[in-house]
């Protein structure tokens, strides 16, 4: 008999089994309550006319506009803060200087500001009335109310994303492997894309899907930027707002559902390399 | 291929991690530079290396002025104090690294490649790991991949920076065994860092120990023993 007690095994875990159920239960019910009803509410208020309504809201001239403004937006300030992300932070963690906290400061400024005041900070920058405006408007190159201004707000608000998803990662890592591949022979762009770039791609990856989300979503800093022209220069977030106060409600929930399904395309991608990978990555992780 | 060192000096800032210190180390010897953290032993070792520039002072690689020397240029085998393998890349790939970074021109072809990290395989006696990750590898396994991985460059001396640091007492004792054998097929100049007195003098030809960014003596190991230049000598060796 006392072998029999010994032998049973003792559980890890000594929750009772009613407490464990209520827990996890709860956490079920709050993902359903405030992220999957919302999200499940987009679509069926798109859905509300049938697929008909959709079609023929996406097809109105504006909503086209914002969805292209939005893409292309995205497809040139993902990259270019991709590039700037790895060069801050190759420059923080590889690397001491003076200076090297306040650079770090300086990354999450976009983190702290306030969207909108970001967007009026680019409008006195860059707006009619200043020096600088004045000067690109003469040129026939006006920034803000236009293109280059929606971008300029997209970039600021989405820097830190790859910047603050890379330096720990590369912190952690140190430069050993760098300085290894230095005395192979290898040269510095050599070493950058065989090395430090295979390194650090799956943190490269979190960060450039998360920049992307803001990117495609930013809402405050463009609306005040852009200064949301139909057509023109209405992104799809701003776009959603303006169909939405129209009383649009079929045209705002479609442009939205289109919105939210880019958002959800984007992680499924993310999990589709994870799991084509997943063997490479058991294999190279630490510990 | 000896190596001289004249009245090299590093400042980091405001510190001096080395004072200017002086040194030859004759062609083919295997050499110990020991001393407690702190003492510039693994700073002079990065300088050798062109991993560290000095702030002054000259090295000499066979007689050649070698200071300028950019890391690559300076072909010289280094072994990490935690190996820094690749982690992405299978043993194999990591051997294979330093010979498929030559300039295109001086490039083994594929076969070559695959034959000459074969070879380097059997010479650290891991005939079969090629295909693993390096952390799949036990402490000691990684020490000699990094180590064939550094010869497999061909490299004029070969550096360590702790080789022994992180292994247990009876693995450490095997891997000298392992470094002095390779030592002496290769007859390469090779100068590794420690801190256990007792690996320096058993492995040794010549044992360099430093204090504060200074050489307090150079010597056999038996030499040292007998004729402790200091009192820190006599201290740090009595250990």
């Amino acid at each position: 008999m006392s072998d029999n007690t010994l032998s049973r095994p003792v559980p890890v875990t000594t929750e009772p089994p009613v407490a464990r159920a209520a827990l996890i239960g709860l956490a079920i019910l709050f993902v359903a309550l405030f992220l999957f009803a919302p999200l499940v509410t987009v679509f069926a208020e798109a859905l509300a006319e049938g697929w008909r309504g959709v079609r023929a809201a996406l097809s109105l001239p504006d909503a086209r506009a914002a969805i292209g403004m939005t893409l292309t937006i995205a497809a040139i300030a993902v990259p270019l803060n991709a590039v700037f992300g790895i060069a801050a932070a190759w420059a923080i963690a590889k690397f001491d200087f003076t200076g090297k906290a306040f650079l770090i400061t300086l990354i999450d400024l976009p983190f702290s500001v306030s969207p909108v005041v970001a967007g009026l900070m680019l409008v006195l920058l860059f707006g009619a009335n200043s020096t600088l405006g004045g000067w690109f408007i003469a040129n026939d190159m006006p920034i803000v109310f236009a293109y280059p201004g929606i971008l300029l707000a997209t970039l600021f608000v989405t820097f830190p994303f790859v910047a603050r998803e890379l330096i720990p990662v590369m912190i952690e890592q140190g430069p050993a492997e760098e300085e290894a591949a230095l005395t192979l022979g290898a040269s510095g762009w050599r070493t950058f894309f065989t090395v430090t770039l295979p390194n650090i791609r799956w943190a490269l990856l979190y960060g450039v899907l998360l920049c992307n989300a803001r990117a495609m979503g930013e809402f405050g800093a463009v609306a005040v930027v852009s200064g949301k022209i139909r057509g023109e220069t209405a992104t799809m977030p701003t776009m959603v707002e303006m169909f939405y106060n129209e009383y649009l409600s079929v045209a705002a929930f479609s442009l939205a559902a289109v919105l939210a399904m880019l958002a959800l395309l984007t992680l499924l991608l993310k999990s589709l390399l994870e799991w084509r990978h997943a063997d490479l990555l058991a294999a190279t992780r630490r510990h | 291929m000896n190596i001289e060192i004249e009245d090299l000096a590093k400042e980091f800032g405001t510190t001096r991690a080395l004072h200017p210190v002086s040194l030859f180390i004759p062609s083919g010897a295997l050499v110990a530079l020991l001393g407690p953290s702190g003492s510039g032993k693994t700073t002079l070792l990065r300088v050798l290396g062109g991993l560290e520039f000095p702030t002054s002072g000259r090295v000499l690689f066979g007689g050649q002025d070698a200071t300028d020397l950019s890391v690559q240029e300076r072909r010289a085998g280094f072994v990490f104090q935690s190996y820094a393998l690749f982690k992405h890349m299978t043993v194999f790939e990591n051997i294979a690294y330093g010979l498929r970074a030559r300039p295109r021109k001086e490039r083994p072809t594929e076969v070559e490649i695959g034959r000459r990290v074969d070879r380097l395989l059997d010479l650290i006696q891991l005939p079969d790991i090629g295909p693993r990750y390096p952390n799949q590898l036990s402490g000691g396994q990684r020490q000699r991949v990094a180590l064939a991985r550094a010869l497999a460059i061909e490299p004029r001396m070969l550096l360590l920076d702790e080789p022994f640091g992180a292994l247990d007492a009876k693995v450490r004792k095997e891997l000298r065994q392992g470094l002095r054998e390779i030592h002496d097929r290769t007859g390469l100049t090779t100068v590794f860092v420690t801190h256990d007195q007792e690996e320096a003098m058993e492995l040794a030809d010549l044992v360099v120990v430093m204090s504060m960014g200074r050489i307090e003596q150079v010597g056999k190991p038996a030499d040292i023993r007998a004729k402790p230049a200091s009192d820190f000598v006599r201290e740090f060796t009595a250990a």
